[in-house]
């Protein structure tokens, strides 16, 4: 038994197929229990009155933008070194995943940040990080569309997130550098005392989980999709070629 | 320098198209590869000559020994004739061009650009850029397209010249070139049989 | 090495090779900065240093999709992956023949357009110094862009959309340098950082374009 059995398309649609109602449902339980504990049954804030509820969808959504885009990173690393044709797949179908957790990063913190701040956007370190994410997702997503041969586009699009990596670290230097921030440490760290009351984070660790698991099933839902048209487009080769 | 490829297996776009091939190409010898269109004749070209990795199979002798011509020339239109072969005999660590220039009749148009030039004048030109590579084994994909029979004579005299010199050769085309001494290979004979339709795995076929 | 050097200056230089078109944008846009702005001197000088970087920036993304696009559709890439020459040494050059075309001229031109944009004197130096050691990156950059996107049509808009996050990094401390330098403070914190940038970026990225351009020539 090796873990990369499930690299093999038959044995991953297989396996994903009998866990998937399973995910589904714990995920979508999870998100459902986490908001609804976090909108309905917390407190007010003291200084940022009900508007702070709306660090239940943001920080999630945050964490998973970042964290979709590591496991892309992971996927091509996969691809690239044992050509597994599925890692490259899973890190294609993850890419839209990302770019729409960055996109409700994006907007509820602009929604928050309108009666805190006063301003919808500042070109905040944290904000501009995000804009900066936003675009390189665009820019490999727009690679994998570009391409006709899929293991050409499979190959290019790894190596792009390998040094898109490199770059977005480096931006996140370069615009800390550039600009201090408004935006508030992060919510919750691992080393350091809690900065956000209990009251608020138990919720926000059922969310964050529900966040993350509703990102896998979704994953293996779309690497599923992405198998079965990457199948149909080699028969369909395959035909034309004994045509 | 023997050029020496055993069960060769190749693949285009995915899917595999020639497997089993096996040849030797000695010094001194020519290969003519022939095969219906879409066989794979170009794909194995650029297999040999180290552009595309191979399904299968070995490639022995062919680093740094060979010199391909695909179907377009790399010439540089804004550049003339002789400037253009400089370059390439400067990449190639090689000094002199006169000698691909009298074997393919270039002399006169030699200060010419080589966006000037009618299509066979550039196939010549692009012909003559083997000369200069010094490199032992030529790999040419479809070499006397848009020639006339007077550049085709050319071209086999250069391809003997080269045989003389202890060279080889390994051309795909489907016109007859005159080289009787020549082998022949038919790629039609090692077409892949596809593996069978429900057993699909990492190459979804 | 040097023979694909000169070959490609020469390429640029010779008709349709569209040397001094980077040049001539950078001199447009900055022109058509004060139209949108306002001829408010003061508001000139301080965005001065900006917007020269952006200009300069533009110009060199202008220039790239012909970069290796090119030698891809004539058949040179194919030849020149099979010659003794390294794919990174190819790339390398290219993207040195590229900064010579287009990034030395507009760091050259970039105090020209300083006046006009009533740079202040001191920060003339800061905004060349700069240039000089931040479009070679800019170049080496591109370069890789235009490999990943050698072998499509119409892959000029896709080839900004990749590139433009790459640069974020070298605009930020670039543009850095040149504003500090324009008020008077002190500039060595970004100035060592874009120099960092550049070494790194220009001693590792031809790997990666070499292995993209492997990828797109099978």
């Amino acid at each position: 038994m090796s873990i990369w059995e499930y690299a093999n398309p038959k044995k991953f649609l297989t396996t994903t197929e009998r866990v998937m109602p399973f995910l589904w449902g714990v995920s979508g339980l999870l998100m459902v229990v986490g908001l609804i504990w976090g909108f309905f049954f917390t407190p007010d804030d003291y200084r940022q009155g009900s508007t702070v509820k709306i660090i239940f969808l943001h920080v999630p959504a945050a964490l998973m933008a970042i964290n979709a885009w590591f496991m892309m990173l992971v996927a091509s690393l996969i691809w690239l070194v044992r050509r597994h044709h599925v890692s490259a797949l899973a890190a294609r179908a993850a890419a839209p995943v990302g770019v729409v957790m960055t996109l409700i990063a994006l907007v509820t913190g602009a929604i928050w940040g309108q009666p805190m701040w006063g301003t919808w956007w500042a070109w905040d370190p944290r904000l501009t990080s995000f804009l900066v994410l936003f675009l390189f997702y665009l820019g490999y997503i727009a690679l994998w569309e570009a391409i006709e041969d899929p293991d050409t586009a499979a190959d290019l699009t790894s190596i792009l997130c390998l040094v898109g990596s490199v770059f977005a670290v480096l931006s996140r230097y370069a615009v800390n550098f550039w600009n201090q921030g408004l935006h508030q440490g992060a919510s919750l760290s691992l080393d350091k005392e809690e900065n956000v009351a209990d009251v608020f984070s138990n919720p926000l660790y059922v969310c964050m989980v529900g966040f993350g698991l509703f990102f896998i099933a979704m994953v293996f839902y779309r690497t599923g999709t992405e198998i079965r048209a990457r199948r149909i487009k080699a028969l369909m080769a395959r035909e034309r070629m004994e045509a | 320098m023997t050029l020496n490829v055993t069960d060769l297996a190749i693949a285009r776009g995915g899917l595999p198209v020639l497997e089993g091939l096996s040849f030797r190409l000695e010094p001194g010898r020519a290969l003519i590869l022939r095969g219906p269109n879409g066989i794979g004749k170009t794909t194995l070209l650029r297999t040999i000559a180290g552009l595309q990795p191979p399904l299968a199979g070995q490639i022995e002798g062919a680093e740094d020994q060979i010199a391909y011509a695909a179907h377009s020339d790399g010439l540089k239109q804004a550049l003339s004739v002789t400037e253009n072969l400089i370059f390439w005999a400067r990449v190639f660590g090689t000094s002199s061009v006169e000698p691909a220039l009298t074997a393919f009749d270039l002399n006169a148009l030699k200060d010419r650009a080589a966006g000037a030039l009618s299509a066979g004048q550039k196939r010549r030109l692009g012909l003559a850029r083997m000369l200069v590579t010094g490199r032992p084994i030529w790999v040419m994909d479809e070499p006397t397209v848009s020639l006339d029979t007077r550049a085709v004579a050319m071209f086999a005299d250069a391809v003997r010249a080269h045989l003389g010199q202890g060279g080889a050769a390994l051309i795909a085309t489907h016109i007859d070139l005159g080289l009787s001494e020549a082998d022949v290979l038919d790629a039609g004979a090692y077409k892949a049989t596809l593996p069978a339709l429900d057993d699909f795995d990492e190459g979804f076929l | 090495m040097i023979a694909l050097l000169m070959r490609d200056l020469r390429l640029a230089v010779r008709a349709g090779g569209g040397f001094g078109l980077g040049l001539a944008f950078f001199l447009i846009v900055t022109v058509m900065v004060p139209f949108s702005v306002g001829p408010n001197s003061e508001l000139l000088t301080r965005i001065a240093p900006g917007v020269l970087w952006l200009g300069a920036l533009l110009s060199c993304l202008l220039s790239l999709d012909r970069l290796l696009a090119l030698d891809w559709e004539d058949g040179s890439l194919d030849l020149l992956a099979t010659a003794p020459l390294p794919l990174e040494a190819v790339v390398s050059v290219k993207a040195l023949a590229h900064w010579i075309t287009t990034g030395l001229p507009l760091v050259l031109a970039a105090p020209v357009l300083g006046v006009l944009l009533n740079l202040p004197g001191q920060g003339f130096l800061w905004l060349v110094l700069s240039l000089f050691l931040g479009t070679p990156a800019l170049s080496v950059i591109g370069t890789f862009g235009a490999a990943l996107t050698v072998g499509l049509k119409r892959g000029g808009l896709l080839l900004s959309l990749l590139v433009m996050p790459l640069y974020v990094p070298t605009l930020i401390f670039g543009a850095e340098v040149a504003r500090r330098g324009a008020e008077g403070m002190a500039v060595q914190t970004p100035l060592l950082m874009l120099a960092g940038i550049s070494a790194a970026v220009i001693a590792l990225l031809p790997f990666a374009s070499a292995a993209v351009l492997r990828i797109n020539l099978r």
